[in-house]
């Protein structure tokens, strides 16, 4: 049954029907309103904690001297990892030809799209005058005055605005072919006006068919990189500092894989109550979460070996400032929060293992759920850890997140469902054409371990 | 009068108190007050112009003071002011009545920074916190800008109209019931002017009372020489000090000069590898005690019992203890001081022992005390004075200064005599201060009190040289000096205090040509010939007084408390001072609270919280209850290390209820328990723990510096200067690439640490020179305080009961040749430039503050709000014009004062010539008493820094990072009394003799005597 990447019986007319229904005629339900009502008003949370943030000044944050980097840089680097996970699918799978990721890669693509709009918004809200965020760009002015390339934070705002516009137009393109079969089905004008607006004409012809077979291959081509980019020059905000705790150049490999690993995650936590709310476990079934447990529990391994090389380092190294910070972060303040880390990233991933927690959608659930903890933890504890004491010891301080730092953390939380929540209605959740595609590959193979496993 | 005064209105809206009616009694009354709290208008811009061309004609020679109504067309510049340039007038400022030198900076007219005057004795060109500080006194928005006559708006006519039949009362009887109250006054006119006062009505009583006094000292001197003398050091000559509880870096009249004197012994060099010693027998930690070579924790109820012992000692000739052997070994090169807080006998004691060593007329000198009437006990006067306001003997009572009400002593109760002396009809209090404080509110008539910067006066020093005060800008407020007070008194109204000063010194230059005589004064700011001449002095014949042991006998088990003046905020008349409140307490860290203080033992035995050790910048402290003879306050408690087991410091100064927005209601108030009979020490406390809990704002908390094995300040006893001599890592760079080239100037400084008393007048000259915000205790409790230069304060050695240090090191920013927050600034705000210095370019700064976070000294200070907002009104008058004043969100830093480099390159440019050494002195280098700070161009290979720089003993902080800090710093090193000869202490030896750590000695004939006089631990044993 878990070889099942779609559950045998579905037809092109039984997919198509089965997710443009869940956007073209089922009703509004009273979870998905009430849902939406939440996160609604933690969406106006957030921008009232951004109103006054702006109007008043950074000051309304946890952060001081020397922990001059808080919340902000701790979610940013924690929604900018979750966003790994689409592009990742999309074009890392696709590339790979794992048939598997389609059912899974558009929603996921929109959590990442998401989540990178979550994650701008905190690099720009820490600035001390936000409003003049775009000296970061190289705009031509009268000054003469271009960015200062050797700062990561330059690099960090190329990284992270390709990879948002590539993977905008990487989803938005995968759209196409749903959108036209969205303005067909619709029965609504205001339905057949806009999708037919976004389908961009497209008529299902075959030039159309080759065209965008090319292009969306080779959008998948130039977003594949970005995927370790992106997080490599993120990790490089910090290991290009000379901070004890930031200075350590297994950073760019363990940021992306952490970045897939909470990913991966925040994929698992979307799916599994989706699958089960919009009754699509046809489509999302225990093979894909049984994949993306494998991924979890390997990745989940690369982020365990990335702790253990940076203690070991800090303890071959000899330096006092280096062993210092490792030893302060196990078991001064902050060491609650490194062993809860721990606890979340390493010790309890190690479940997956075993095959009876992959495949049950609840255990699966939670620890998807533990690790997305995790994993902000471990930001919070790279961050805050290696800030909060450094060289000087009367320099030392230390950093307590304010009702400001919380409002914003969860409002962007908030958002994010928001958006999830309104995709998931408006436009299909799951690639219907790609699933078509799967089911014609499906139907042509002999598969006989289908037609025995299925009942 | 009174709280519950019938209130009186004049209009609805004044009854409503609305901010119209407000508005128009602001506009109504005083002629510029309301325009100097607004923005300055160009009407009161021309006014200040021209009274900036009055001053510059002072300068210049004309001596008139235009009147404060005529304006003058700014037209055609006056000869000597070119507008960008500032011009410097020499004056003098006061603290407990006492003169220092000063030169202040004025820009246009507006007085903006204060300097030390080379040519005072008592200055030598350097200053302390407060009178750096007093610059912002000047422009205090909550200065008292009006009379104020039973809580209503007056004025001074209102005032003179009112006095005048009164005190056509007093002269018909002769002054009886008139009383006159002021604090200690050096000013040889004021004191003239009272005299004539005295003369006019002889029954008039003048009390005096200064909460911070020398009392002490004067009985002291009178139990040893049968006369009052005031001891005048001479620590430049001595080599080995012993001070009795004395604070001589800091708390004396001349101690900006001590402490310069007391260096000048202590500067090693490659060359130069001798240094004085230093015994400090004290109870509450010092800076002074900082400095020890041998410091021992006292409780004060033993020091009598010390000095009897080392008195003996000398006079027997018997060296049992370290201290008695140096001071015999040194005849006529040693001194012993004892602190004001101590008993007569003390004082008695040290003045014998300097008599008997033979240092008396080369370490220390005696002279006629400068101020007024010194044979008075400010104690016993002020208790008359209550007594008799009690008694219904007065019926008018004349303040000149001081807030009795606040610091007078507790079992007096002054505050309540006076109000009901206010209540009843026909009295009459008037008070003369710069704020409407707590006396003021109980008076009927408050006076305005000019600021020194804005009125003429004159002040003795320490040792009697006398300075002209004179102002720097026309009064901003309706303020007048205590001289045009006195001269209303006497009915010479018409006299302006500038005449009353200049008759008053006419009369005694007799060698004529005075407008020149005066000119040279005014400009020097030194009254020539006016330094008292040496007195001799002969031991009074009575031994009696002083052979005796002790009369105190040391509490057997109670707790003791100690109060002494605060450091910054002092007796409270620099608690309206917020760059004082904010200032980080020399040894505590402490910012805008006071605390009891005590060592780690003592509050393990109260169960409280480990508040010395907490993580960050804001420590819950727990609050404890001190109950004296009935009278109990409620103070935090904290740990501060060397402290005496079972004893607890309190500074006063603090929990004032009416000092303006920054000073009410900030710490608790130490003098409601200081009581007449107990001026310093009190044996028998109980202490209680509230259970309560209070947050405290602490800058560095983590003070000892061994736990994380590092060593920030080097250390060494002397006798192993080579350990410290070549630093383990070099200060040169591994980088493959070649370093730039610095053609022209070559910016750089050194920080002598062995040299730096910790005494924070760097701080604050730093933030008065580069405009640097407050930010209260709210954000100083958040770590966001914004001193560019901080004072580090570490502790050595292990045991946090009895420490070594702490050793201080100040640190601005590093100018790190291989700046780390360059690399990582996204926009190029921080930038090296072709002089080596690392810019901050404010209007680039986003404010990502990845610099910060990059500094490993965490030298930058970012505005996480708009702190600058709070610069309004007539604080905007202040600013430095030549210094950005930074807007929320950008990150700011020491700039190595690049203004006053700007300036000198100028200069330069135009003359075509180089910057010479000297000429660019930052202003944490010139503010500072023992020159520990050198800055000059590292190009020049003539100039100090340069020439201090190829020390062997030079090493950057942190230069293993490869930063290539432009600051550097020489160690800090000791001159332990076992190190003579090279031998190492040897705890071992000691603990034969006395099993408990603390109590070690050396050798010990006499367990007992030299077991009290001998010192504990050396200091820098720990490196």
């Amino acid at each position: 049954m878990t070889d099942q990447v779609i559950q045998p019986g579905h037809t092109f007319a039984t997919v198509t029907d089965k997710i443009a229904s869940i956007v073209l005629t089922r009703p509004i339900g009273r979870g998905w309103l009430v849902l939406v009502v939440i996160t609604g008003f933690l969406t106006i949370m957030l921008s009232t904690a951004v109103g006054y943030l702006l109007a008043v000044g950074v000051g309304i944050w946890g952060v001081d001297v020397p922990v001059a980097w808080g919340f902000a840089i701790v979610n940013f680097v924690w929604w900018i990892g979750i966003g790994h996970a689409g592009t990742f699918i999309s074009a890392f799978l696709l590339l790979l030809r794992q048939d598997w990721r389609t059912s899974i890669n558009r929603f996921a693509e929109a959590m990442t799209l998401f989540a990178v709009a979550c994650a701008g918004l905190f690099p720009l809200l820490h600035l001390g005058r936000p409003w003049f965020f775009y000296w970061l760009f190289p705009y031509p002015n009268t000054m003469k005055l271009w960015p200062q390339w050797r700062s990561p934070l330059v690099w960090d705002v190329f990284a992270v605005s390709t990879y948002a516009t590539v993977s905008l137009i990487f989803w938005y393109v995968g759209l196409i072919p749903d959108l036209a079969t969205l303005r067909d089905r619709s029965r609504h004008r205001v339905g057949r006006v806009v999708y037919g607006i976004l389908a961009m004409g497209w008529r299902n012809s075959a030039r159309h068919w080759h065209r965008y077979q090319m292009a969306y291959l080779l959008l998948a081509g130039l977003a594949a990189p970005l995927v370790v980019s992106v997080h490599s020059i993120v990790g490089m905000d910090f290991a290009s500092a000379q901070l004890p705790g930031w200075h350590s150049t297994i950073f760019p490999p363990y940021f992306v894989a952490g970045a897939i690993f909470s990913g991966f995650a925040m994929v698992m936590t979307l799916a599994i109550p989706l699958r089960a709310v919009y009754g699509l476990k046809d489509f999302i079934t225990a093979r894909h979460l049984d994949n993306c447990a494998k991924l979890m529990l390997v990745t989940g391994l690369i982020v365990a070996y990335g702790y253990s090389s940076e203690i070991f380092l800090a303890w071959l190294s000899g330096n006092e400032f280096e062993w210092y910070m490792t030893t302060n972060r196990m078991g001064g303040a902050y060491g609650p929060a490194f062993w809860a880390l721990i606890l979340c990233n390493v010790v309890i991933p190690q479940s997956l293992w075993f095959k009876r927690v992959r495949v049950n959608p609840k255990t699966l659930w939670i620890v998807s759920l533990v690790i997305n903890v995790g994993m902000w933890l471990e930001r919070y504890v790279i961050v805050i850890t290696s800030l909060h004491r450094d060289f000087l010891p009367s320099s030392w301080g230390m950093y307590y997140p304010t009702i400001w730092d919380w409002a914003t953390f969860i409002g962007t939380l908030g958002f994010f469902l928001l958006c999830v929540l309104l995709f998931i209605r408006v436009l299909p959740a799951i690639s219907i054409f790609e699933m078509r595609e799967l089911v014609h590959e499906t139907s042509l193979a002999p598969a006989p371990a289908a037609a025995e496993g299925g009942k | 009068m009174s709280d519950d005064r019938m209130k009186l209105w004049r209009s609805m809206d004044e009854l409503a108190q609305t901010p119209a009616f407000e508005e128009m009694l602001h506009r109504e009354f005083p002629s510029a007050a309301s325009e100097w709290t607004d923005e300055p208008s160009r009407r009161s811009f021309l006014k200040l112009m021209a009274g900036s061309i009055a001053l510059a004609g002072i300068a210049g020679g004309g001596c008139t003071r235009t009147p404060d109504e005529k304006i003058v067309p700014y037209v055609i510049p006056p000869e000597q002011l070119v507008p960008g340039r500032p011009l410097y007038f020499a004056t003098a400022q006061t603290r407990g009545g006492f003169a220092r030198g000063i030169l202040v900076e004025s820009h246009e007219g507006r007085p903006t920074k204060i300097e030390g005057n080379p040519d005072h004795p008592a200055s030598l060109g350097a200053t302390d916190v407060h009178a750096q500080a007093s610059i912002l006194d000047l422009y205090d928005p909550d200065r008292s800008q009006t009379v104020m006559h039973g809580g209503e708006v007056a004025d001074w006519n209102a005032f003179l109209a009112a006095m005048a039949p009164v005190l056509a009362e007093h002269r018909r009887r002769q002054g009886e019931g008139l009383r006159l109250l002021t604090r200690t006054i050096t000013s040889p006119t004021l004191i003239a002017q009272i005299r004539r006062f005295l003369d006019v009505y002889p029954k008039v009583r003048w009390h005096q009372w200064e909460p911070i006094n020398c009392d002490n000292a004067h009985a002291g001197a009178n139990l040893a020489f049968g006369q009052v003398v005031r001891p005048v050091y001479r620590f430049d000559r001595a080599k080995v000090i012993v001070s009795l509880d004395d604070n001589f870096l800091f708390d004396h009249p001349g101690s900006i000069r001590y402490a310069r004197d007391f260096i000048s012994g202590r500067r090693v060099r490659r060359d130069r590898r001798e240094m004085n010693r230093l015994y400090v027998f004290e109870t509450t930690p010092t800076i002074t005690g900082a400095m020890a070579d041998h410091r021992r924790r006292v409780r004060p109820s033993e020091i009598e019992r010390v000095a009897h012992d080392l008195a003996a000692a000398v006079a027997s000739g018997n060296a049992s203890s370290p201290a008695a052997t140096d001071l015999l070994g040194h005849r006529g090169a040693g001194l012993v001081v004892a602190g004001e807080s101590q008993p007569p006998v003390v004082h008695a004691l040290a003045l014998r022992m300097n008599v008997a060593l033979g240092n008396v007329g080369s370490t220390v000198v005696f002279v006629d005390p400068p101020e007024a009437e010194a044979q008075v006990n400010h104690v016993e006067s002020v208790r008359d004075l209550a007594a008799d306001l009690k008694g219904g003997a007065v019926r008018t009572l004349i303040m000149i200064g001081g807030n009795p009400a606040y610091d007078a002593p507790a079992d007096l109760e002054f505050g309540a005599a006076l109000k009901k002396f206010s209540d009843t009809a026909g009295n009459r209090a008037i008070h003369l201060a710069s704020h409407d404080d707590e006396t003021s509110f109980l008076c009927e008539w408050h006076l305005p009190l000019a600021h020194d910067l804005e009125s003429w006066g004159d002040a003795r020093a320490f040792d009697g040289t006398a300075s002209v005060i004179q102002p720097l800008i026309a009064p901003l407020y309706a303020g007048r000096s205590a001289i045009e007070l006195m001269s209303m008194l006497l009915g010479e109204g018409a006299t302006s205090s500038y005449d009353t000063i200049r008759n008053h010194w006419r009369d005694r230059d007799q060698a004529g040509a005075f407008d020149a005589w005066w000119e040279a004064c005014l400009r020097d700011g030194v009254i020539p010939e006016t330094t008292s001449k040496p007195k001799q002095v002969s031991l009074s014949s009575s031994q009696a007084s002083t052979a005796t042991e002790p009369t105190s006998v040391p509490a057997s088990n109670g707790v003791e408390i100690v109060f002494r003046a605060d450091p910054h905020v002092w007796d409270g008349q620099f608690a309206t001072n917020a760059w004082l409140q904010e200032l980080p307490q020399q040894l505590t860290k402490l910012s805008w609270d006071n605390a009891a203080l005590m060592s780690p033992r003592t509050a393990a035995r109260f169960e409280l919280i480990d508040v010395g050790n907490a993580p960050g910048n804001d420590v819950e402290s727990s609050i404890i209850e001190i109950t004296i003879d009935g009278r109990s306050i409620e103070a935090p408690a904290w740990i501060l290390p060397g402290h005496p087991d079972d004893a607890i410091t309190l500074h006063l100064g603090r929990g004032r209820t009416r000092a303006g927005r920054v000073g009410s209601k900030v710490g608790f108030n130490a003098c409601a328990l200081r009581t007449s009979e107990h001026q310093w020490h009190v044996s028998a406390a109980q202490i209680r723990k509230t259970g309560r809990t209070m947050a405290l704002a602490c800058t560095q908390s983590h003070q000892m510096m061994d736990p994380h094995g590092r060593d920030p300040v080097h250390v060494a006893p002397i006798a192993r200067y080579d350990s410290v001599a070549a630093p383990k890592r070099k200060n040169v760079s591994l980088s493959l690439y070649p370093q730039y080239p610095y053609e022209h100037n070559k910016w750089g400084m050194l920080i002598d640490t062995n040299t730096c008393i910790g005494c924070n007048a760097c701080v604050i000259a730093c933030q008065a020179e580069n405009n640097i915000p407050v930010v209260g205790k709210d954000q100083v409790s958040r770590g966001r305080e914004m001193h560019w230069l901080r004072v580090d304060a570490y502790f050595g050695g292990d045991d946090a009961n009895d420490p070594a240090g702490p050793y201080f090191q100040p640190l601005p920013c590093m100018h790190c040749e291989t700046a780390p927050c360059e690399v990582v600034c996204p926009v190029e705000a921080t930038v090296h430039d072709e002089e080596g210095i690392n810019n901050m370019v404010y209007n680039r700064c986003i404010g990502t503050r990845y610099c910060s976070n990059n500094c490993p000294y965490k030298v930058r200070h970012f505005n996480f709000f708009h702190y600058t907002k709070q610069i309004e009104g007539p604080l905007k008058l202040m600013m430095n014009p030549d210094v950005t004043v930074r807007y929320r969100g950008v990150m700011e830093k020491c700039t190595y004062c690049i203004q006053r480099i700007n300036l000198a390159r100028i200069d330069a440019k135009r003359e075509d010539r180089a910057i010479g050494d000297g000429e660019v002195v930052t202003a944490c280098a010139q503010a500072c008493p023992t020159q520990a700070i050198f800055f000059g161009n590292l190009n020049d290979s003539a100039a100090a820094v340069t020439k201090l720089k190829s020390e062997p003993t030079n090493y950057g902080l942190l230069d293993e990072l490869q930063t290539q800090p432009r600051t550097t710093y020489l160690p800090r090193f000791t001159n332990p009394h076992d190190a003579d000869g090279a031998k190492e202490p040897n705890p071992a030896r000691a603990e034969e003799c006395h099993p408990e750590r603390t109590r070690e000695g050396s050798a010990c004939p006499n367990p007992d005597a030299s077991e009290r006089l001998s010192m504990t631990r050396p200091a820098g044993e720990t490196s």
